[in-house]
């Protein structure tokens, strides 16, 4: 298992498409750090108009924290065509190449083979966040420094200690590591049914914004599905961000307003993972090979 | 011998199509076994069930004396194979490739040994190059080097001369002969090119819409007193009438075209040129039909001969 692994990830790394990722997101990143650093506080004032009026702000409110937090905002929801490029390529694009066939006829078990290949794509996954990570939080720290995060909700403000932002950071991006994972397992298994890996590529990300728009959607009938999918659940991140208040109505340092919502859609995406790897490994085992 | 392959009652059903039906056969160690059809006969169906790429609908395949279902990582580790073209990682090179293919077999390799291989298949000094920049020939050898790194006891080649000049194709057919008689390789080899599996086949299997025609020796096939002799003359009924009254009405053959057919020992044929000179029926054309390839063509297609060499 390990020697196939550790092929797995030779290849990955061999090919010129998987840094396409790596550049995309440090050219995405660098653009916003740098329209921040260079006309951000008109984007404050923006986004603090309606509070100015109640509120008196002092200390430094875009910083790093800020920057990461609006980074993750709006990266997140490009991150899964990255990622599928990659997983949704791991079957299909051998097939394509006619690589499988060959791979196949060597001893090795087809069950390890897939496994191999998925925690090979969860590996890149991984390498992609912290990658994000690095650049979106410790770039920024180096660029912005750092203060208390300031966040609008849409009914209220959170604002939460310097010295307490750092752990949310880490549970925000293991999470999301959670989601970007169920985006891996479901490119992944889509891999196995098509011979390139436009396919599956195409057909992972209509899947992802079609769940969406159904996720985000406030009608009754889609209401009850929203529990079911897991782009409700992806961007449950934020639930880092968003601290418990006592009788008093003074914030908790060091908590989670809802850390049952965290662990429910963690549950739900790790049930995502475990059911279409499952799948993949069925459907493989029992799928001729005719490429 | 020991039995390499056996086949039992095999056969794969792709909804409405059956690609292979019914078919049995048994390869013996050391054998180079010649597996002949035309496209879409079913050889390439078959050869992906020996290799466990497609599942049987029915039937049994035994490797080694294994089942191949309940022993299929057992049996490959002692099996290299080219399942129609050689398809490699094109962003890697010749070395990298090789490298990853002995690592997936099982195969610690050295790069001496890495280097004697690709060497041995004709691609030394082009090992770093990317695998992209390669003809369909270079491919090719890759392609033997990848499954015979692990030293396999049985090599499955589908096609492995395709793409190939005609040096190329030579030095396959050396490569395989070397693999049989050199060092005791069991090969199963396919090809359109069915003048190469004349010269080196010690068996011959020829498959057609998925069912067995024919399965024999070389010799057994291409039996010299079986040869066929196809006469073409510009008053044919005239010379059936003239052969009917002569010593060659035993050799005469039920008429299925225009052309009327003989079969005899080749060593008749002199005798035969003569006569038919001598009756002044006007001859264009006469051919004696003993090459596997027109016994191939024969039997796949029109069918007309199989008859005759069955009798």
């Amino acid at each position: 298992m390990w020697k196939l692994l550790q092929i797995e990830l030779y290849k990955i790394f061999k090919r010129p498409r998987t840094y396409i990722s790596f550049a995309a997101i440090t050219a995405l990143i660098g653009v916003i750090q740098l329209g921040l650093k260079m006309d951000g506080q008109a984007y404050v004032d923006f986004l603090m108009n309606s509070l100015k009026d109640n509120f008196e702000f002092d200390g430094q409110i875009l910083n790093a924290y800020l920057v990461c937090y609006i980074i993750l905002q709006l990266l997140l929801i490009h991150v899964p065509l990255l990622i599928a490029l990659i997983a949704a390529d791991m079957i299909s694009g051998e097939a394509n190449m006619g690589t499988l066939r060959l791979l196949l006829t060597k001893p090795v078990s087809k069950t390890q083979f897939i496994l191999a290949k998925f925690l090979a794509s969860s590996i890149y996954t991984f390498i992609l966040l912290v990658w994000i990570a690095v650049f979106a939080l410790a770039f920024s720290i180096y660029l912005f420094g750092t203060d208390d995060l300031i966040i609008q909700k849409t009914s209220y403000v959170v604002q939460i200690a310097e010295n307490d932002v750092f752990w949310r950071y880490i549970g925000a991006f293991g999470f999301a590591f959670l989601s970007m994972l169920t985006v891996t397992a479901l490119g992944f298994f889509l891999s196995l049914f098509a011979e390139n890996s436009i396919g599956p590529i195409v057909t992972s990300m209509s899947i992802i914004i079609f769940f969406t728009i159904l996720s985000t959607m406030t009608i009754p009938l889609f209401q009850k599905i929203q529990p079911y999918l897991f782009t409700t659940h992806m961007v449950n991140w934020k639930e880092f961000f968003d601290e418990k208040v006592d009788s008093q109505n003074v914030v908790i340092p060091g908590s989670i307003q809802n850390p049952q919502k965290i662990i429910d859609s963690a549950l739900i995406l790790v049930l995502h993972i475990v059911g279409l790897v499952s799948a993949s490994i069925f459907i493989f085992k029992r799928k001729d090979v005719l490429s | 011998m020991q039995d390499i392959i056996k086949v039992s009652a095999l056969s794969k059903q792709f909804r409405n199509i059956t690609a292979v039906d019914n078919l049995s056969f048994t390869v013996k160690q050391g054998d180079v076994y010649g597996f002949l059809g035309q496209n879409g006969a079913g050889k390439s169906t078959t050869i992906r069930m020996l290799l466990t790429l497609i599942t049987p609908t029915h039937g049994t395949i035994e490797l080694f004396g294994l089942d191949l279902r309940s022993h299929r990582i057992e049996i490959l580790k002692q099996v290299g194979a080219i399942i129609e073209k050689p398809d490699m990682y094109k962003y890697l090179s010749a070395y990298e490739n090789l490298k990853l293919f002995a690592k997936l077999s099982g195969v610690k390799c050295t790069d001496k040994m890495l280097m004697h291989q690709l060497e041995m298949v004709g691609l030394a000094g082009r090992e770093k190059d990317k695998v992209k920049t390669f003809s369909q020939g270079m491919k090719q050898r890759l392609g033997i080097a990848i499954s015979l790194i692990h030293d396999p006891k049985l090599i499955i080649l589908d096609e492995p001369t395709n793409g190939l000049d005609p040096q190329g194709i030579a030095d396959i057919r050396n490569l395989i002969l070397h693999l049989s008689r050199e060092m005791g390789k069991t090969v199963f080899v396919s090809s359109h090119l069915l003048n190469e599996i004349e010269q080196i086949a010690t068996r011959v299997l020829i498959i057609d819409k998925g069912k067995k025609i024919v399965e024999g020796t070389a010799e057994e096939l291409f039996d010299p007193s079986q040869t066929i002799v196809e006469l073409d003359t510009l008053n044919n009924k005239q010379c059936m009438e003239l052969l009917q009254q002569s010593q060659w009405q035993q050799c005469l053959q039920p008429q299925r075209s225009h052309t009327l057919l003989l079969k005899m020992h080749r060593d008749q044929l002199p005798a035969l040129h003569k006569w038919v000179v001598e009756q002044d029926v006007g001859v264009i054309s006469l051919q004696p039909r003993h090459t596997l390839e027109d016994f191939f063509l024969q039997v796949t297609s029109g069918k007309q001969y199989v008859e005759a060499f069955t009798d």
